[in-house]
């Protein structure tokens, strides 16, 4: 074993009184990679930047960090500035607000350069040019004069990277490189980042909340939780052999690409604790299945429990582990838990309507084509105009956001409509939402054109069709109580006497009656977004909307949230339109899935179909560019990337919109790559509950 | 880029058109010439007082509009007519135009860059004892009246003129008249005379900017982008410099051009206090003695001013934010 690079010992960090970080240790060596895991508020983020020095000046550092020996804690500004960026270097998460918006990308880059060697102007811009060529940017001579503002975001994180390789560093951070990019460029950007590893030789610490970037990427795993690392070790022994209840529980409540709706999906009780109010014991402890009365009393230390492999838990070496315990609680499955905690199911307490629409859990459902369609959409279009100029306003463009998608829900069905950003997926909802004359085509809400409605039947209508937006934070009035939310629907259609509806509907929620007095701000992110599906219920709607309704959340809440969606649906008889980008959250819940690309679907179908036989190779693409969180197969896939960013909306391809970037494309021969071009490809059936958007489905792929 | 300065030039001529012309018919609607002559004892007989004040073309027995075309055709050829007593308006205001120029030149340019850099410097510390006690003395400089703080720094320079016993600053006018001695004596002597007013536009400049630019400065601090230039191996200070300060700049560079637009016009009080007869101080005589061709020939001027300070500060914020010329 050779030394470590960088050496962190005890490192604490503390704001005011509050303790971020309480005693994080960790090493790398040479050309290693250590995933940093956890979610938000665990110290992750506030670890490495106080390695780096970045920290805000009222910060409090203790402990060690150090670089080759070299003590970084509490070294001086000029110190520091001697390392970073030369032997330490990082990459940060926001790639638009990371770079000065008002200097050339180039110019940053050679000054990146020109801080730490003495070389002229010249060679300076010149191996800029040569980094942003290493990572990938196409035309790099001419990019370099760019502004960031100029890049996507996935070649804003490539400068970035180019930016932290600059000086040949021997180790990089990176904070979350991928998190605000889509999958196709996440993989891309992780592909650029092992082949910065691999020319720099450096040592790369990844701080991540996917646990399958960490998966497919690292070496070791660090786990953190309220400010300490709570289990560390190689990565397969902490995904495969996990000793801590929290990993566990971390693991269990992932939706994975790979599984369906077969293995449920293990919610966390509560949420992460604040880092100003924490436990006394162990701070996991008021979350944990198998706590015992001894892990209240001390925080456990973080003891080996097999070579190279650690865990903060008291009982993780107990035989078998915690996960022994954990299995032994779900011996029932969720599905148990759910019931025993709501005598007579949440369909009593929704209202009257059970006896009628509800479906009942157990009976199984008639097919699709024998049920009633509550929404149908054919060849819906909007388009927005591109003008310039103040005075004299002219139309240059338009952007086609959406153009001419189709696609029904039946009832008691959820489709998942996914595809990265920009696809024109939330447009395509917004215009559903306005239950107005779209610009072309047909909206059909429960059998009734939008088009056609009056005013009044247009409200009656939205009671049958209610929706829950991404951030539940930002759609919940700050200023109202619970009680006031989730009751407005409802005074807003003329209801009175609100208080019992609104107790029964935080309770289908999973909230309690005692919430209905608090504000939006007293909860955590997951019980706001309950908050906000109980203010969608409150009208007994029959279709349900979903805007990216997990996606602001962190992963261990998630689960809970979706299992509550799923069973909802399941026991009310609900339909939803569930957009996200998120294939694996897409795969646990929907049923039919539509995969959009540039305004257009791409490839409709059951989930089962389409997640398993994908026919387009967009969606082949997408698919496998989402990480799995099991190092064994997410290391054995073979992942499609593709090339560049996504086209304009404003300037789509001709022909086939995905040809530019299609893998597919380029192994055709000419004459069947003339007719993606001038041939724009309609959604045809294939077998089945599957349509396909590609002229060449039938032919073998490249996968 | 040209381009747009050109459109952004025609809008402005059409700006300047409108409001000159509504400066005109605002100002020969309510201002009264013609009681200046008939106020005069013996009083002229009304047939010379219309002959006069139909050649000055501020006849209000002759329509509105037909005054307003009159004076319209000369202006756009340069010519702002006459005042009510007949001398030329053009003559007065160049003149006039000089005096302010040299007043307030260097009163703006110290003001801006010392407002910005103490702003600066008070975000990077905030909360820290600069910080409060640049805080604490913007507000009270904001608080006290220009003629107050003008007339506070005549005392205390006479005060120190006294303690020396030589005369350092000089409170009035812009010159001593009939001074002995070559160019440099002149120039000390202008030197003098400019400090005291240059001090008083100054120090209510520094308070505005520092204040503006300490907010924009602290939006910029906790940037994403300043970490990235620290992380490259940027010292704390040269990043704050190079990259936090240059672009919260741009919004301060707005302002400026615009103060200097509306000071050309507004330095009055500083103006009237020091004794230096400016155009502020014109503006304000030319509407108590009814001169509505001089009011109207300012009123151009003061658009002329800021549509220039506004163009000015477009090719400013170009050429700090490079965004606007390439989006």
């Amino acid at each position: 074993m050779s030394a470590p690079v960088l050496a962190v010992t005890g490192l604490e960090v503390r704001f005011g009184d509050v303790r971020v970080v309480r005693g994080v240790s960790y090493s790398v060596e040479a050309g290693e990679v250590l995933g940093v895991v956890g979610e938000s508020g665990a110290g992750k983020s506030v670890t490495s930047l106080a390695v780096m020095g970045l920290l805000p000046r009222h910060a409090r550092v203790a402990g060690s960090a150090r670089l080759h020996g070299h003590e970084l804690v509490g070294a001086s500004d000029r110190e520091l500035a001697a390392f970073r960026g030369k032997s330490i270097s990082m990459v940060f998460q926001d790639p638009l607000s990371a770079m000065t918006p008002v200097y050339r990308v180039g110019d940053q880059i050679a000054e990146a350069v020109r801080v730490h060697q003495r070389v002229g102007r010249g060679r300076a811009a010149e191996r800029a040019v040569e980094l942003l060529d290493l990572v990938g940017i196409p035309h790099p001579r001419r990019r370099a004069r760019a502004f960031p503002h100029e890049f996507s975001g996935g070649m804003r994180q490539r400068a970035m990277i180019a930016m932290a390789i600059a000086n040949d560093p021997d180790v990089i951070i990176c904070d979350e490189p991928t998190t605000a990019l889509d999958v196709t460029i996440q993989a891309q950007v992780l592909e650029v980042l092992k082949k910065a590893q691999c020319e720099t030789g450096a040592a790369i610490v990844l701080i991540t909340h996917d646990l399958g970037v960490v998966a497919g990427f690292a070496d070791r795993v660090l786990v953190m939780y309220a400010g300490l690392a709570v289990e560390s070790g190689a990565v397969r022994d902490v995904f495969h052999r996990p000793r801590m209840p929290y990993t566990i529980g971390l693991l269990r409540s992932v939706p994975r690409v790979d599984t369906g709706k077969d293995v449920p999906l293990v919610p966390i009780e509560g949420g992460p604790p604040s880092p100003a109010a924490l436990p006394p014991g162990c701070p996991f402890e008021p979350r944990c299945p198998v706590a015992i009365p001894e892990c209240a009393a001390a925080e456990p230390a973080l003891l080996p429990v097999a070579p190279g492999h650690h865990a903060a838990c008291l009982r993780s070496r107990e035989p078998g582990g915690p996960a022994l315990a954990y299995d032994a609680r779900e011996s029932g499955g969720p599905a148990l838990a759910y019931d025993a905690r709501e005598p007579g199911g949440p369909a009593l307490a929704y209202g009257g309507r059970e006896t009628g629409g509800a479906v009942p859990a157990s009976s199984p459902r008639p097919p699709r084509e024998r049920r009633a369609v509550v929404l149908e959409v054919d060849d819906l279009v909007k388009h927005h105009p591109l003008t310039r100029g103040a005075v004299f306003r002219r139309r240059v463009g338009t952007v086609h956001a959406v153009d001419g998608i189709g696609f029904d829900i039946r009832e008691g069905e959820t489709l998942g409509l996914v595809g990265e950003s920009g696809c024109g997926k939330t447009t395509a909802l917004m215009e559903i939402l306005e239950l107005a004359r779209p610009q072309r085509g047909r909206v059909a809400v429960f059998g009734r054109d939008t088009a056609t409605l009056s005013p009044r039947e247009r409200m009656a209508v939205r009671r049958d069709l209610q929706v829950v937006f991404q951030d539940p934070l930002a759609s919940l009035d700050p200023r109202m109580t619970v009680h006031d939310i989730v009751a407005e629907p409802l005074t807003a259609h003329g209801g009175r006497d609100t208080g019992p509806r609104v107790r029964r509907l935080l309770g289908l929620v999973g909230l309690e009656e005692s919430d209905a007095a608090r504000h939006p701000r007293d909860f955590s992110g997951g019980q706001r977004q309950r908050v906000a599906i109980a203010r969608a219920l409150a009208l007994e709607p029959r279709l349900l909307v979903l805007d990216e309704p997990v996606s602001a959340l962190d992963t261990s809440v998630q689960a809970g949230v979706i299992n509550l969606l799923e069973d909802l649906g399941r026991r009310l008889g609900l339909s939803y339109l569930f957009v996200a980008h998120d294939l694996a959250v897409v795969r646990h819940i929907a049923d039919r899935v539509a995969v959009m690309y540039l305004g257009r679907i791409a490839e409709i179908g059951g989930t089962g179909l389409v997640y398993e036989a994908p026919a387009h190779p967009y969606t082949q693409a997408l698919l496998s560019a989402v990480p799995i969180p099991d190092p064994g197969k997410e290391r054995e896939r073979r992942r499609i990337l593709l090339e560049g960013d996504l086209p304009s909306p404003a300037n789509p391809p001709s022909g086939c919109r995905f040809r530019t970037r299609c893998p597919k494309f380029r192994i055709l021969a000419d004459a069947a790559r003339a007719r993606c071009v001038q041939e724009e490809p309609e959604v045809r059936p294939l077998e089945g509950d599957h349509a396909v958007a590609c002229h060449h489905a039938e032919e073998p792929g490249v996968v | 880029m040209a381009g747009f300065l050109l459109r952004r030039l025609v809008n402005y001529v059409v700006l300047i058109a409108v409001a000159t012309s509504l400066a005109y018919m605002l100002a020969a609607t309510a201002l009264d010439p013609r009681s200046n002559y008939e106020g005069r004892n013996p009083r002229p007989p009304a047939a010379v007082v219309d002959a006069r004040l139909s050649r000055l073309n501020l006849n209000d027995r002759t329509p509105l509009f037909e005054r307003y075309l009159t004076w319209a055709g000369a202006a756009v050829r340069g010519d702002f007519g006459r005042t009510w007593n007949g001398d030329r308006v053009n003559d007065d205001l160049a003149r006039r135009l000089g005096v302010t120029s040299r007043l307030i030149l260097l009163g703006v340019v110290l003001g801006s860059v010392g407002g910005v850099l103490l702003g600066a410097l008070a975000a990077v510390g905030q909360y820290g004892w600069f910080d409060r006690l640049s805080t604490v003395a913007a507000f009270v400089v904001l608080a006290i009246p220009t003629v107050v703080l003008a007339n506070m720094l005549i005392i205390g320079a006479i005060w120190l003129n006294d303690r020396l016993g030589a005369q350092i600053f000089l409170v009035s006018g812009e010159v001593t008249p009939g001074l002995a001695g070559g160019a440099g004596a002149g120039l000390l002597d202008r030197a003098k005379h400019l400090a005291l007013p240059t001090v008083s536009l100054a120090l209510g400049q520094v308070a505005v900017y520092s204040r503006y630019q300490r907010n924009m400065m602290l939006d910029v601090l906790d940037a994403d982008f300043i970490r990235t230039a620290m992380a490259k191996g940027l010292r704390r200070r040269t990043a704050l410099v190079k990259h936090g300060l240059r672009t919260a700049l741009i919004p301060a560079v707005t302002y400026f051009a615009f103060t200097f637009g509306s000071l050309l016009v507004g330095a009055t009080i500083t103006e009237s206090v020091f004794g230096w007869h400016g155009m502020g101080e014109e503006l304000v005589a030319s509407i108590r003695t009814n001169d509505v061709n001089t009011v109207a020939a300012i009123a151009c001027f003061a658009a002329l001013a800021v549509l220039l300070a506004s163009l000015a500060s477009d090719l400013l914020h170009a050429v700090l934010d490079p965004r606007v010329r390439v989006g």
